[in-house]
């Protein structure tokens, strides 16, 4: 296809409305200049210096731990959820629970955060890791179970079925058959979860205590005072990690879609 | 020297290998399978025969334990097996889809079976081999699914099935994917590996001519309900409704009432002012019973002259002709715009046909050429 200047036109402003604020956060990360809005030259030293910011290496070794772990156990919950769903039949209240595990979707941040907090609270759970994992759990576990429920939606049930047929138990034949199949979709959907986790600041917030800080939040209450560049080098740091799952995730997903294509084409 | 015909079922000792009695299966309000008993013995080569919806998956489904009956009972050699989960029947099932996993290469695949066995390492790769020979896939072995041909999954599925030398293997339209001179090829093959490994054989399919091919015994079913199960030349030559010999082959059918005219021998009148037709039959009829009358397209003989000494003659006008190459399908017009279908074979060349389009033809047959059938 030709690119008339009108579609050259609006691609240009489309790209420019969404990416221009991150490359102006990208480049002066690298400006040498304390003050944000003066370039004075190339540098790489506030990256040097972010090395040997203790308080912000601890709440990136905090995020890092909320994100595995949150993610892990989204991914394992996410991936029943939508086995249960897929595969369930029609049990009583299907409609409801997969309409209910969708929720978190659309639900304002602000309010899973309050009833969280509200939750944590009322059964006494000290606020700290811990809390935060469960809270990114709950959110990121229907991103989860989108992204699985969707692959097991085109799934040949008759592959089971076989499996069944040689001998496998119905557990064997999930962890011998079904879920080395939908891996690719399980793996990008524990990405999602992970980079969702990374970048949360509203939900972290209410669910965490004095012990546990995240680097999104200790970048706000930082930006309170002033924007640094050593937050600006931090920033394009977490951009780099986010888009780096963000496109492992959807290689994934077109890869997983491409061979099931491939299938298809020569059945 | 006496021949021993492999016939199970006429022999009142012989104990099935599954025994179906009085199986129903609802799902909801449909009712898929209708209080249906039948016998399958061992060794045999059984076909479920219908057109989609008839019931027959379901039939197969329930013997590989993926449906359990709403009533009655399903034994497996003397065995209740409906308790019995599907990963512990001794049955196999080859797909329709084949279902081979994608992950898997051939040889896994085929292997897939023995080692829920907890098979012996030596054990399981003579085994495996074996199955490969016998399906002739050595050189694909190490391949994964979507790489080889139709033709080659196709025997891929039926390897895995049989590695673990199945009481039973079931076939849901094995040959449903294949164009058709591969399917023709394959049935051979079907039906020597059934005879090699003696394996009972329960196949699905919707194909007639398929059954006809590889079974020993047919079972045509509709809406649920066993319709006619007998041998495939028996299903030809005397089905037992209008709705079998209908749906096996080519038929022409003649409704008229009967007069006896004999022991066996019975006059069909077909059309005012022409003479009855003579048919015999062993089943009784009433005097003036309503009945039809199945006859073969092959089995009717046309002829451009008055046929002498034939004991059924009609005389109509050529309306269409199918020529296949080998055989020709004459479409005739007789008496009442009725068409009636005879075939013949091209033993001539096409010029020198006697008649052609629009020609006054003779149809005759003789009176056990065709069966008369309760209306």
């Amino acid at each position: 296809m030709r690119l008339s200047g009108f579609n050259i036109t609006s691609l240009t402003l489309g790209f420019a409305f969404l990416y221009l604020p991150m490359v102006i956060l990208v480049v002066y990360s690298f400006n040498e200049s304390r003050l944000v809005t003066v370039w004075t030259g190339f540098s790489t030293k506030w990256y040097g210096e972010l090395l040997n910011n203790q308080a912000f290496l601890d709440a990136a070794w905090v995020t890092f731990k909320v994100a595995v772990f949150s993610s892990t156990l989204a991914t394992v919950l996410g991936t029943l959820a939508a086995y249960a769903l897929v595969r369930g039949g029609r049990f009583l209240g299907r409609t409801l629970f997969s309409g209910m595990i969708y929720a978190p979707l659309v639900m304002p941040e602000v309010i899973t955060g309050l009833s969280l907090l509200l939750l944590f609270i009322g059964i006494g759970l000290e606020r700290g890791v811990l809390t935060i994992v469960l809270a990114h759990t709950t959110f990121s576990m229907c991103y989860v179970s989108v992204v699985v429920s969707s692959r097991l939606v085109a799934f040949d049930r008759s592959l089971e079925e076989a499996a069944l047929d040689l001998g496998c138990s119905p557990w064997g034949a999930f962890r011998l058959v079904t879920l080395p199949i939908i891996a690719p979709a399980v793996i990008s959907g524990w990405l999602l979860a992970f980079t969702l986790s990374l970048d949360d600041l509203v939900i972290a917030s209410f669910t965490t205590g004095p012990s546990a800080t995240t680097l999104p939040i200790k970048i706000f209450s930082a930006v309170r005072l002033g924007v640094s560049p050593e937050i600006n080098a931090l920033s394009t740091l977490m951009i780099a990690i986010v888009t780096l799952g963000v496109i492992v995730a959807s290689l994934l997903s077109k890869r997983n879609f491409v061979h099931q294509q491939q299938r298809n084409t020569v059945d | 020297m006496l021949q021993t015909v492999f016939a199970p079922w006429d022999d009142p000792t012989a104990k099935p290998l599954i025994r179906f009695s009085n199986v129903t299966k609802q799902f909801g309000d449909f009712t898929a399978v209708r209080n249906l008993t039948l016998d399958i013995y061992e060794h045999e080569f059984f076909a479920l025969l219908g057109p989609s919806g008839c019931g027959k998956t379901t039939m197969m489904r329930m013997l590989a334990g993926f449906e359990d009956p709403s009533s009655g009972q399903i034994e497996l050699a003397g065995q209740d097996i409906v308790p019995v989960p599907p990963n512990k029947r001794a049955v196999n099932m080859m797909f329709q889809s084949y279902a081979l996993f994608p992950h898997l290469n051939v040889w896994d695949n085929i292997a897939f079976g023995l080692r829920r066995a907890a098979m012996p390492k030596d054990a399981l790769r003579a085994r495996v081999e074996e199955m490969l020979k016998l399906t002739r896939l050595e050189r694909f072995a190490r391949r994964k699914p979507h790489q080889i041909s139709g033709g080659q999954r196709q025997r891929v599925a039926l390897a895995r099935s049989l590695a673990k030398a199945p009481r039973l293997l079931l076939l849901d339209e094995p040959m449903g994917a294949l164009d058709k001179k591969l399917r023709q090829d394959t049935q051979f093959e079907l039906m020597d590996i059934q005879e090699k490994t003696g394996t009972t054989f329960v196949i699905v399919t919707h194909d007639q001519e398929e059954a006809m091919t590889v079974a020993s015994r047919v079972a045509v079913m509709d809406e649920g309900e066993l319709i006619q199960v007998a041998t495939p030349s028996a299903i030809y030559e005397a089905p037992n409704c209008v709705y079998v010999a209908d749906f096996i082959g080519d038929v022409n059918i003649i409704e008229g009432a009967v007069h006896p005219c004999g022991p066996t021998c019975y006059k069909l009148h077909w059309a005012e002012g022409f003479a009855p037709l003579v048919a015999s039959s062993e089943q009784p009829f009433a005097t003036a019973q309503k009945v039809f009358l199945a006859i073969r397209p092959e089995k009717m003989h046309i002829s451009a002259e008055p046929p002498a000494g034939a004991e059924n003659t009609i005389q109509g006008r050529v309306h269409d002709i199918a020529y296949l190459g080998n055989i020709s399908t004459y479409h005739v017009e007789v008496a009442g715009g009725r068409i009636l279908k005879a075939q013949a074979a091209n033993t001539r060349r096409i010029e020198n046909r006697g008649f052609t389009w629009d020609d006054q033809v003779w149809l005759s047959w003789a009176a056990n050429a065709g069966v008369l059938l309760e209306a």
